[in-house]
């Protein structure tokens, strides 16, 4: 599984709002989009992910494992993304939220129920299975929006700004997790951050954006 | 309880006073006439006999079946209908197409069906499905092959379908516009966007995510379609089957029967026409219940696709055509007030005439004056009560929010005729019946609810740090409440103002019980014209019903911009 960009960028009425990108990650990798607040690293996440507003077009491509998806309605790109807020959804348990993101090819409820727990113990929250999400604080939320996006067996996934909210020592501890996961599952994943700090620690490609 | 607060404690006699005692009043007087106690009537001890006598009157298990039936039909498609337009409004994903264009407007669409009286809308559907109805005139004779309308019950059919399509066009507008304003208390599009990046369609993300949190926010506005659709009398008597009727109606026409003696097991079926929709609205939050656990297992399992193909084939042909229909029925009362002949089967009126409107305008009838004056008396209290209300909580604590709700709501899911009936015998006794100030008292009971439930979100919405930079630069707190508090309130002031206005115009029961015949109003003219032959003057009437209210929303959208552009 990897994730390739070629001359992407997202227009509006026809005009570039960077300059177009070109990246390849292979899987395990973390590569990291960064720069000027405001350039437009979300709008390039999201037109990688496939969720743009019809507001904005795409140039250029999105290639996972050499296949062009650049036109595929979000469902069927397989990319996951995770926001800045962990957004879990209220209504279910932490559990349930993430049987929700659990993807469908586990089948049986104690299979599904199996591998829950075992997304729960990596994120060390071993018994939080009816736990309200309210009540867990930032970090945990982090973990286990984290978990969830994982647990959907996306083929990529993109992050942008996941940790910003979070205190540094947190930052820190929730960067390894994210790595240590990028190496153990085996995909690629992309980064959006103006941290110099977590771009250094990725290890990986770097795509500084530039106004168009 | 500190004197400090008096005004607190004021504003909350007064409240009591004005709205929750005469429903109070009102459904004492109906329990105590159900239960053999009617001294006008000689009768002074507690007996079942009026229940007896409810028991044996025709129809009643029929009256109750078709309650049923048209009130859960109606309410559960057309919540069905809202939440599947709300999904459709933040569906970014579709590409362009005509649809999409009509997206921004979908609003302004609604508000001429939301702003006209229940009667109208339920006269215009009349107008248009009967079996000489506009719709039959346009596809006749050529597709048809009638020359003479047919012999069918298109309206005030034996199962209420009519009835239902009325309610639905009706209550489908304001749900979904419920729904929008709630959906804006939820990150909806950052969650779809979540939930499709784990390979959920829109649909199945919408119904899986977004509705169990929308639902708690529409809950109440829900029980009051339902309530209304189980008690209209008004809709029942335009589009409901005539025998038996819907309980409510039925109910009604005990009350009104020559024989006073059925005043009683009339008293006896609105308590049972309370308790049924009490036992409803549990009903409901029952399923819903259930609905939600069962939810929770096709949740664990993890099922993306929808299968729901079929499902969404029908919505998505039925909304659009529930619009249509609204916007047609205001169109047809139209056509018939500036109709002169129109026979059938022609697809258009043969000749036209301003005639009656012309009548209009040189004798303005004193339905028009009247239903003019209560409006404007009831909404224009209204506003005041809900703002003082407000700023008291505002000044003096806002722990009895709670309270408020009770307040507002009670009005509005307690049926109208069975406490409008003993409200008027109150009144009788206090020698009040029959006056216009007491017709607006009537009115502003279901008025105030409406006014409060649509300014609340804006004014706690508002930031209060305008006022401390006002107070802190030295300004007394009444210069504070007037220029900044109202002035930045404006707008969803005069919508609370002209919702106000559409509620009262639209009072049905209140006017025709407490009015005693003196106090007029359109929308009782409008109800008793239609059954009689002149569709041209009833078109009139009825579309005179939907446009003060429609006047009354353009000059409250129209106003802040004109201040705006003063400035």
């Amino acid at each position: 599984m990897s994730l390739e960009l070629r001359s992407l960028s997202a227009t509006t009425e026809g005009i570039n709002l960077f300059s177009p990108v070109d990246l390849a990650v292979a899987k395990g990798e973390v590569a990291c989009v960064m720069g000027p607040s405001g350039v437009g690293k979300s709008t390039l996440l999201n037109a990688i992910g496939g969720h743009l507003s019809t507001h904005f077009g795409v140039t250029g491509d999105v290639l996972l494992n050499g296949q062009k998806v650049t036109h595929k309605p979000v469902a069927e790109r397989q990319i996951g993304i995770l926001f800045q807020d962990p957004l879990l959804f209220p209504h279910l348990t932490v559990g349930d939220n993430l049987a929700f993101g659990l993807s469908s090819n586990v089948i049986g409820a104690k299979n599904r129920r199996a591998q829950i727990e075992q997304a729960l113990e990596q994120a060390q929250l071993q018994d939080f299975y009816h736990r309200n999400p309210a009540t867990l604080s930032g970090g945990q939320q982090s973990r286990i929006a984290l978990m969830r996006a994982l647990l959907a067996q996306p083929q990529v996934l993109l992050l942008d700004e996941p940790f910003s909210k979070l205190d540094l020592d947190l930052r820190h501890t929730m960067r390894e997790f994210l790595f240590a996961q990028a190496k153990l599952r085996l995909i690629p994943m992309l980064l959006a951050t103006h941290d110099p700090a977590e771009a250094n620690a990725a290890n990986g490609p770097l795509v500084i954006l530039k106004p168009a | 309880m500190s004197f400090s607060s008096w005004p607190k404690w004021l504003m909350l006699t007064a409240l009591a006073i004005g709205i929750l005692v005469p429903v109070l009043v009102g459904l004492g007087e109906t329990i105590w006439a159900a239960f053999g106690i009617l001294p006008a009537l000689g009768r002074h001890t507690f007996s079942f006999s009026a229940w007896q006598q409810l028991f044996e009157l025709p129809g009643l298990v029929t009256s109750l079946r078709l309650s049923l039936v048209s009130g859960f039909g109606a309410t559960l498609v057309s919540l069905i209908l809202a939440l599947f337009g709300s999904a459709w409004v933040y569906n970014t994903s579709v590409k362009e197409s005509f649809l999409s264009k009509v997206k921004p407007f979908v609003q302004a669409i609604l508000v001429p069906i939301l702003a006209a009286p229940h009667a109208a809308i339920a006269i215009g559907l009349a107008f248009l499905l009967a079996p000489s109805g506009w719709l039959a005139r346009l596809f006749s004779p050529w597709l048809t092959a009638w020359e003479l309308p047919p012999n069918l019950a298109t309206v005030q059919d034996l199962w209420g379908l009519s009835l239902m399509l009325g309610l639905i066009i009706k209550e489908l507008p304001f749900l979904w516009l419920v729904s929008l304003v709630a959906l804006k208390q939820i990150d909806v599009s950052r969650q779809l966007t979540l939930a499709q990046s784990m390979g959920y369609s829109h649909t199945v993300a919408w119904c899986k995510i977004i509705v169990p949190q929308l639902y708690p926010l529409i809950r109440l506005p829900v029980f009051v379609v339902l309530v209304y659709a189980l008690s209209t009398v008004d809709m029942a008597q335009m589009l409901g089957p005539n025998n038996p009727p819907t309980l409510a109606l039925a109910t009604m026409r005990w009350y009104n029967d020559t024989n006073v003696q059925l005043l009683l097991p009339a008293s006896a079926a609105s308590i049972l026409l309370g308790i049924l929709i009490a036992a409803s609205v549990l009903l409901w939050e029952v399923a819903v219940r259930t609905a939600i656990l069962t939810s929770k297992v096709m949740i664990r399992s993890g099922d993306r696709t929808g299968k729901y193909s079929i499902f969404t084939g029908v919505l998505t042909t039925a909304l659009p055509i529930t619009v249509i229909l609204g916007l047609l029925s205001l169109l047809v009362l139209a056509l018939w007030s500036i109709t002169w002949r129109w026979s059938f089967p022609n697809a258009l009126p043969t000749s036209w005439s301003y005639h009656y409107w012309l009548q209009l305008i040189t004798h303005v009838p004193l339905a028009l004056q009247h239903s003019l004056i209560v409006a404007l008396m009831s909404s224009g209290l209204a506003l005041t009560l809900a703002v003082a209300w407000l700023e008291v909580q505002d000044r003096f604590g806002g722990h009895l929010y709670k309270l408020t709700l009770w307040f507002i709501y009670l009005p509005l899911l307690v049926p109208q005729i069975a406490f409008l009936y003993g409200l008027k015998v109150g009144f009788l006794r206090l020698g009040l019946n029959g006056s216009m100030m007491t017709v607006m008292w009537a009115h502003l009971l279901f008025v105030f609810p409406y006014t409060m439930l649509s300014l609340v979100d804006s004014w706690r919405a508002l930031d209060k740090r305008y006022l401390q930079v006002a107070a802190s630069l030295g300004r007394s707190s009444w210069h504070c409440f007037w220029h900044i508090k109202i002035s930045l309130l404006l707008r969803p002031l005069l919508l609370a103002w002209a919702i106000g206005i559409a509620v009262s115009i639209s009072q049905y029961l209140p006017t025709l019980m407490i009015g005693a015949g003196r106090v007029e109003s359109l929308t009782v003219e409008a109800v008793s014209l239609a059954s009689g032959a002149d569709r041209r003057l009833v078109g009139v009437y009825g579309l005179l019903q939907a446009l003060v209210p429609l006047l009354a929303y353009s000059f409250a959208l129209l106003l802040p911009r004109l201040v705006a552009l003063k400035k």
